[in-house]
């Protein structure tokens, strides 16, 4: 109760202010400008800080860096003007999405390829499985469900 | 069971794969240990001092840009009377501009502090032949700097040969300035 | 005197440790009853010796010894009491004991719980443990020992605890993190055991599932208290940055989750056998190269310890230890354990191995990522240095998420051996067809737009939730009712049911907060407000507030509903005065469908503020669905089987099954 009486007070005492809107600390014409920027400080590290990106940074630099972009945004530089500007400043450091190169393809590619690694290993396995399902000397489907069942039993 | 003694020895490899795996990254990993993740190296090395056009930090030097300082061998260095270490290496920068005179000492100051950065040469000394007030802060930007203290050597054609990050010492000086200038002379 | 304790109890936790490592062992090759019944009181031994050795380190602090160099350097007498307890793990030294403290417990929590284990398995699992205790209290002796006195001069007071780290989740986050890395040293000395003995059978899956789900419950829990962490503590409102001190915490999670479930494949079906080993081996593998990484400084993070090569050249030549002779050992032993049993394309063994193909593959790509920079480097020279950030992690790891997701409620409603797909689609069809149209109109409904990623996610978490449901129904269909067929299923179907559950809510988490989340950093004065959906942020302004061991500035944000007063929230921004460092506290009201977050900037002219205000929508449901995960796990283990003695009659059964099997496994597979 007290503090839902002191909120009405304050409440009341704010109305009494002229209610201005925020300011913006970086305004945009356009919501597109402001997803971009975003982006970039998101994707940009602070070369100041041990890991961390421009938008979440306190560092000063991060501060110029976060102006910089914006400056640029406002000038209508586009993306890739503003990601170049920076490496050729502060090297490719300071981009956290890797640029694709031939040093990198490694890099971005693997995944996908031991992805598809994984499937063909696994789809060999389950013909080899097949195989020897059929003609070696292992337990019949049916031993193997009956085994199955006493296991099964004794935990239930 | 059968087939386990005739398979051919590269299925036997294949087990051998992760033991090779981890062999690999365990040298990467005893590399990484030789070095500091925390220097980074400038990308700018081996390229032209960038232009720029900046008023000095004294009213009556006027305004300065590359062509001005560009022609000897610069240290340039950035700083602002708030940075702790600036102080730190103050003495020291003060003692190789006096004994070396054949450097130029840039001082390129942060803009905040412009009167505070007057004041603390005064009291210290100054070590700069120039002094540069980074106003808007664009060239620190285009020196791809990431905080104060920096410093920057630069040779005679105008080109950076490295950068150090932090408070400079003698031991910094004669470990990597020393062999860089022996080089350029 | 008691730090002097301390380093005694550490020795003598040693000397049992080596005792531990050898004794059983020798025992076993000797067929020596009582070397391998020793390894029992050992393992109290070491217990009671690191509990004794962990509280001395505790009392240094608690009474502000500064003499001992590490409660110097990570206290101070103005910390309250509960901080200075939990600076005892604040730092490296420290938070090492603590690691060894829960391998010690680990250990004896084995040594205690598996009367039931043949003698001889439980001598040669110990033994393993006792040879990690070994490597362990060996570094921490001599590279970092935390009882080192300051020889000259004692200081009159500390340098004080980290502020990032006086905080309610460092109290909680260290322990279960390192109970989840540490636990995994069972499931690893386990399969250590079974390339030894040769034996891998239904039973070992047994005895290891409990202690792995055990292991990775914590883990989940640490992963997401950390996470939880650092979304209210960093002051920004993020919580999960890719760091490299996450991924290597995220990296044994995702091995532990494939672990579990290859674990279950070979217990029902006596397949995937060597994998689960190498599974388990790479588990702990990876909790151990988490450790190296954080500890040698070798990586920027924002998290790691002090940067010291020597002790990472120590740390590096125990990984070389533990990890490459136990691959070597997989290398040689792994034929050994093949199993086999025939299954088809469509059944649930397939889509389990799927399932750890997709976990294996994003670990591989996140291990890759964390460490992709030094390997650059290495090849490149250090002229261009690369970074890889979140836009690679999140580029990898999503898609691979997604179809994870896909297959989880298709391998959960299948079967073992075969299954027809006939059979799949006449179960999955409406699930589909319902959670296809649910993830079109929810969002449609409640935003107005339709965003890809949105569908993808909202469709994701409907397929996982109408699965569980369809499931559920199938199990208990021939049942007399629903009651009579909920109660007939075992607490471990319950137990992954919940856990997947989990999955899906993570899933609704992550998409719904990192698309409809508002963030604005404004510049506001006092009475001047914002306006965010609902929600009005007024301003009332900034006064100064004391702590115990900071000053700071808090402010007063009154937050208005719809126009009608709600709440209010006091984000603070501290200056600590030992240290001077500066730390942003945010305020957070949390909320089941919405977080309100706010922080405080930098002062801007007179009376105003920059603040950091968020509405983020579902974010609780990402810690959520991390608990539905641990709570799965935890519900898992209770089922009664594990619980059941193993009778002779069950393993003769169960080594039958490994006599008759074939030879098919995932690396060494017949062609």
């Amino acid at each position: 109760m007290l503090l839902s009486s002191r909120l009405m007070i304050l409440v009341l005492l704010l109305l009494s202010f002229q209610a201005m809107g925020a300011i913006q600390e970086y305004a945009f014409d356009s919501e597109q400008e402001e997803d971009r920027f975003k982006k970039l400080t998101y994707e940009m590290r602070c070369p100041k800080c041990l890991n961390s990106n421009l938008a979440g940074s306190d560092a000063p630099i991060a501060a110029d860096l976060r102006r910089e972009i914006y400056d640029q945004i406002t000038e209508g530089r586009s993306n890739d003007e503003i990601i170049e500007f920076m490496s050729s400043r502060y090297g490719d450091f300071i981009l956290y999405r890797p640029r694709l190169t031939i040093a990198t393809f490694f890099l971005w590619f693997s995944p996908a390829i031991l992805l598809l690694a994984g499937f063909f290993i696994a789809r060999r396995m389950m013909l080899a499985s097949q195989l020897s399902g059929q003609n070696d000397g292992a337990l019949s489907s049916e031993e193997q469900d009956k085994l199955q069942r006493l296991l099964d039993n004794q935990s239930d | 069971m059968a087939n386990e003694k005739k398979q051919p020895m590269n299925k036997r490899l294949k087990l051998f794969i992760p033991v090779a795996v981890f062999i690999t990254m365990a040298g990467f990993l005893l590399f990484g240990l030789t070095r500091d993740p925390n220097i980074v190296p400038s990308a700018l090395v081996d390229k032209p001092l960038p232009e720029f056009s900046l008023p000095g930090l004294y009213p009556e030097t006027g305004e300065f840009s590359r062509a001005d300082i560009v022609g000897d061998i610069l240290i340039v260095n950035i700083w602002g009377s708030w940075c702790l270490p600036c102080h730190i290496e103050h003495p020291f920068l003060l003692e190789m501009s006096e004994k070396d005179p054949s450097l130029t000492f840039v001082g390129i100051s942060y803009d905040d502090s412009m009167a505070e950065d007057r004041l603390f040469l005064e009291e210290r000394g100054n070590p700069f032949d120039y002094n540069v007030v980074d106003l808007g802060g664009s060239l620190r930007i285009d020196l791809g700097v990431t905080g104060a203290p920096e410093t920057f050597l630069v040779d005679a054609n105008g080109m950076i040969l490295y950068r150090h990050i932090g408070a400079i010492d003698s031991t910094i000086w004669k470990n990597t300035f020393e062999p860089l200038l022996a080089q350029i002379r | 005197m008691i730090p002097e304790l301390g380093n005694f109890s550490l020795v003598l936790a040693l000397s049992l440790a080596v005792l531990l490592s050898v004794l059983p062992m020798v025992g076993v090759y000797r067929n020596n009853q009582l070397l391998m019944t020793l390894s029992r009181p050992i393992c109290s031994g070491i217990w009671v010796f690191m509990v004794v050795s962990f509280s001395c380190l505790a009392w240094a602090f608690l009474y502000d010894d500064f003499s001992v160099a590490y409660v110097a350097r990570n206290s101070n007498t103005l910390l309250p009491w509960y901080y200075k307890f939990t600076a005892v793990w604040g730092g490296h030294e420290g938070s090492l004991l603590l690691w060894v403290l829960m391998v010690a417990s680990w250990t004896y929590a084995v040594s205690l719980f598996s009367r039931n284990l043949p003698l001889d398995i439980l001598a040669r699992v110990l033994s393993v443990m006792g040879i990690i205790s070994v490597c362990f209290l060996l570094f921490m002796l001599l590279t970092s020992n935390p009882f080192d006195r300051l020889m000259l001069n004692t200081p009159a007071e500390g340098t004080d605890l980290n502020p990032l780290l006086q905080d309610f989740g460092l109290i909680v986050h260290p322990p279960f993190l390192y109970m989840g890395y540490v636990g995994f040293s069972v499931a690893y000395a386990f399969a250590i055991t079974a390339l030894l003995t040769g034996k891998l059978d239904a039973a070992w899956a047994r005895w290891t599932r409990p202690w792995t789900n055990t292991a990775w419950a914590f883990l989940t829990i640490g992963i997401a208290l950390g996470s939880w962490w650092a979304y209210y503590e960093l002051g920004w409102g993020g919580w999960w940055f890719w760091d490299p001190v996450e991924n290597v915490a995220f990296m044994p999670w995702l091995v532990g989750t494939a672990l579990i479930h290859s674990l279950a494949v070979t217990e029902k079906r006596g397949v995937f056998k060597s994998w689960t080993v190498l599974l388990a081996i790479a588990a702990f593998s990876l909790s151990l190269l988490g450790t190296f990484i954080v500890r040698s400084g070798l990586i920027t993070s924002v998290h790691a310890f002090a940067v010291d090569p020597e002790r990472g050249l120590v740390l590096l030549a125990i990984l070389l230890l533990v990890i490459g002779a136990s691959l070597f050992l997989y290398a040689l032993r792994a034929p050994v354990v093949k199993g086999s049993a025939s299954y088809t394309a469509t059944s649930r063994e397939v889509f389990l191995l799927i399932n750890n193909i997709l976990l294996v593959v994003s670990t591989a790509g996140i291990l890759l990522g964390t460490l992709y920079p030094l390997i650059h480097e290495a090849i490149n020279g250090e002229a261009n240095m690369v970074s890889v950030g979140p836009p690679y992690f999140n580029t990898i790891f999503l898609p691979l998420m997604a179809i994870l997701a896909a297959f989880l409620t298709v391998g959960s409603i299948s079967r073992w051996k075969k299954t027809s797909l006939s059979y799949l689609k006449q179960q999955l069809m409406k699930v589909l067809v319902c959670s296809v149209v649910l993830g079109i109109l929810v969002p449609l409904v409640v935003t107005r737009e339709v965003n890809v990623a949105i569908f993808i996610a909202v469709t994701l978490a409907f397929w996982i939730v109408f699965g569980i449901v369809r499931d559920i129904q199938i199990k208990t269909a021939n049942k007399n009712s629903l009651v009579a067929g909920l109660k007939s299923l075992s607490l471990s179907y319950y137990g992954m049911q919940i856990a997947h559950l989990g999955m899906a809510v993570i899933i609704l988490g992550i998409c719904l907060t990192s698309h409809y989340s508002v963030e604005q950093d404004v510049r506001l004065a006092p009475g001047e407000q914002l306006e965010i959906g609902r929600y009005t942020f007024i301003f009332v302004g900034v006064s100064p507030v004391q702590g115990p061991n900071y000053v700071a500035d808090a402010g007063e944000i009154t937050v208005l509903k719809n126009g009608k007063s709600y709440l209010s929230l006091f984000p603070e921004k501290r200056t600590y005065r030992a240290t001077g460092s500066v730390q942003t506290e945010a305020d957070i009201n949390v909320g089941f469908f919405r977080d309100l977050f706010a922080a405080l900037g930098d002062p801007r002219g007179e009376d105003a503020w920059v603040v950091r205000i968020h509405v983020k929508p579902f974010v609780f449901w990402i810690w959520l669905g991390a608990f539905l995960m641990a709570g799965g796990g935890i519900t898992a283990i209770l089922d009664k089987r594990y619980r059941v003695r193993e009778t002779k009659n069950l393993k003769a059964k169960t080594s039958e099954q490994v006599k008759a099997s074939g030879s098919i496994d995932l690396l060494g597979e017949a062609s």
